[in-house]
């Protein structure tokens, strides 16, 4: 990784064919599978297109494995609450993939009230020869069988068939903000602002409530959940995140409510850094266990961080994303760009963490190199074969050519939503249309 | 720029009387500062998308700024009775854009009149209550029409606000803005008030603003009484949207 001199070679980048984008394309979650095969994204308008990977084959050379529409289908509608006389929005919140068990890709997708559970499936063969029925279907005329045959099964266009198996709903008063599926591949989590429930995979009606932060008056509510996850490896592990800006990590061995935590992660508040918007851009908007399942990277307006599991005091690393925004809070507040909640992401081997920002930037941290670069995701680096420059903003002083003033940046332009490759250098943007980049 | 540090810094630095009014000029634009930036959470918690339900985390954290900023002014002791020279004046300059809050008062020239507040009733309601009086700010530092009275009354009438908002975001009542402002006549017409500086003149001493939202709180003034039809045609405004 590098800065100026060093530029990013991209050698491949896809993006779909939309020449128009309108308020339902804006994709709102994207999401690998566990080998990376396929790319699940999910829009405002309830839609879920899963890209998937070209084998890179030698008879076409030029093909270096780009992702093309596998699937697009309708997951959420919009809803209309009676009772309370409000819409629920149709917008996909967040996309889980479970871990593939057999032929079949399974997907949780949420919105604020309802998860579902999609199959996807291929169908490729098709079977020829029925005794009673003609190609089209018809009954035969019986007169006109004078013998038997076997049905056999001929290939046929690649079709994929994808069904709603399960639907978790009624489970939230509060709206879903993650969705965890659990290292047991039996359980997942949904959060929502308030509490945190366990689902079985196999059973709608019924789920268990582990976190519960509702208090008795809501008069008294200070603080919600933002985010969840569970550990990766141990099934009984779980951290979520506050709009304080702090960490719990739950041990569901404990108890059957998790209220308690096994370990709080709280850095203490720097004094000289303090201002009535402390605690807003303190607000952790995700939280992510590394691959290994020792460190958690977390992302708050402002910042990066990585924790250690064994040190609740403070984290171990610290990443400025757009420090050059903490003198603009007020105005960030006043167009409330300030609660904007931004993703973070690792790459397959824990060593570069990933966070979008404004101006279609996204950064990203070489943790052991300490080096760092910002990148935009714009229509020329969607260019296949495009090189990505890094960018750079500029806050006063010297001014290079190339350099964005903080001022001159478009903050309506936001990278929410990023995901990485679990294996390879292959990195998901969230912007419509979607952009996927490869790097060697 | 809302360290604590920075007033009493300034106030140490100057000498004498420039230093004084430097140092005043500093305080009152802290006070007025915050103020527009309460101002500002106040009109957030109100204004919401009331089709869809209002995002959760969002309102708690505007909420718990309106706390941050009420429980300073508490503690700094600016919940004082009014100056009645300061009473008379026009309460305009209160209603401060939020403009200041991201440049140095002294840098920023007077950028707009301030519009009448019957007027312009066809912009936005938030340029209703949000002019530019920079250019007035500075030279009336005491002229913060805030400053009241009995913190501790405040911060129950204010929290019965906040209470209020939080109660209607949880039962997501239909008719929550009618609800916010028609449940109880008083805070409804008080917040207003407070967001339109229309209780300005008239009451010295006695509670305003913030204060005045206690719904025990008797029946105003027969001279805020005659601004109650401009009242009423401002909410008007903050309803539709």
């Amino acid at each position: 990784m590098g800065e100026d001199t060093d530029t990013r070679k991209i050698n491949h980048s896809f993006l779909r064919d939309h020449s128009y984008v309108t308020e339902a394309d804006i994709i709102s979650t994207v999401e690998f599978n566990h080998t990376g095969e396929l790319l699940a994204t999910g829009d405002k308008g309830g839609r879920v297109v899963i890209f998937q990977r070209e084998p890179e084959s030698k008879n076409a050379p030029h093909s270096q494995g780009e992702y093309d529409v596998y699937s697009t289908f309708q997951s959420h509608e919009p809803e209309f609450d009676y009772l309370k006389s409000l819409e629920i929005e149709e917008k996909i919140n967040k996309i889980k993939w479970l871990p593939q068990q057999n032929a079949a890709h399974s997907l949780l997708s949420t919105n604020d009230k309802t998860i579902k559970l999609w199959k996807i499936t291929e169908r490729d063969k098709r079977p020829e020869g029925y005794n009673l029925k003609d190609e089209e279907g018809k009954l035969k005329d019986l007169s006109t069988v004078t013998s038997l045959q076997v049905p056999v099964l001929k290939p046929m266009d690649l079709m994929v068939e994808v069904s709603p198996r399960r639907i978790f709903a009624n489970g939230h008063t509060y709206h879903i903000n993650s969705i965890s599926v659990n290292s047991d591949c039996e359980t997942y989590m949904s959060a929502d602002d308030l509490r945190i429930n366990l689902w079985h995979l196999a059973i709608t009606d019924r789920s268990f409530n582990i976190v519960d932060i509702k208090p008795a008056n809501m008069e008294d509510l200070t603080e919600v959940i933002t985010a969840s996850e569970f550990h990766p490896h141990h099934c009984n592990l779980f951290v979520y995140s506050s709009s304080k800006g702090s960490l719990r990590l739950c041990d569901m061995r404990a108890a059957a409510l998790c209220d308690k935590h096994s370990k709080l992660f709280e850095e203490p508040e720097d004094p000289s850094n303090r201002s009535f918007f402390s605690e807003i851009i303190s607000s952790v908007s995700d939280v992510k266990f590394s691959h290994s399942g020792r460190y958690m990277l977390t992302r708050d307006y402002l910042t990066v961080k990585v924790w250690d599991l064994n040190m609740e005091a403070r984290p171990i690393e610290t990443y400025q994303v757009h420090d050059y925004l903490r003198s603009k809070l007020c105005s960030l507040y006043e167009n409330d760009c300030i609660f904007d909640k931004f993703e973070c992401a690792w790459n397959g081997s824990d060593s570069v963490i990933m966070t979008g920002a404004y101006n279609n930037f996204f950064r990203m941290f070489d943790r052991n190199t300490k080096r760092d670069v910002t990148l935009e995701a714009s229509r020329e680096s969607s260019k296949p074969r495009a090189v990505l420059k890094p960018r750079r903003v500029c806050v006063g002083g010297k001014r290079r050519r190339d350099d964005i003033s903080v001022d001159s940046l478009d903050f309506t332009k936001k990278i929410l939503h990023t995901a990485w490759h679990p294996a390879e250098n292959i990195i998901a943007i969230a912007r419509s249309p979607p952009q996927i980049i490869k790097w060697t | 720029m809302f360290a604590r540090g920075l007033k009493r810094k300034c106030v140490g630095h100057e000498e004498d009387v420039e230093g004084a009014l430097a140092g005043l000029k500093t305080v009152s634009s802290y006070s007025l500062q915050r103020q527009s930036l309460l101002d500002m959470s106040l009109v957030k918690l109100q204004l919401c998308h009331m089709l869809v339900e209002p995002n959760l985390c969002r309102s708690v954290l505007i909420a718990n700024t309106v706390r941050q900023i009420q429980e300073e002014m508490t503690q700094d002791g600016t919940w004082r009775a009014v100056a009645p020279q300061a009473a008379g004046r026009a309460p305009l300059d209160r209603l401060v854009s939020t403009e200041i809050l991201c440049r140095a008062a002294w840098e920023q020239e007077g950028a707009c009149p301030a519009p009448g507040l019957g007027d312009g009733h066809t912009q936005g309601p938030v340029s209703d209550l949000c002019p530019v009086t920079s250019a007035q700010a500075p030279r009336h530092p005491q002229s913060s029409v805030w400053e009241m009275d009995g913190p501790r009354e405040n911060r129950g009438s204010f929290h019965k606000s906040l209470d209020q908002i939080f109660e209607t975001l949880e039962t997501k009542n239909p008719s929550c803005m009618e609800e916010l402002f028609s449940d109880v006549d008083s805070p409804y017409y008080d917040l207003d008030t407070v967001l339109t500086g229309m209780m300005g003149g008239a009451r010295p001493g006695p509670c305003e603003g913030l204060e005045g939202l206690a719904p025990a709180t008797p029946g105003p003034s027969a001279s805020c009484k005659s601004d109650l039809g401009e009242l009423d045609h401002v909410v008007e405004i903050l309803v539709e949207t």
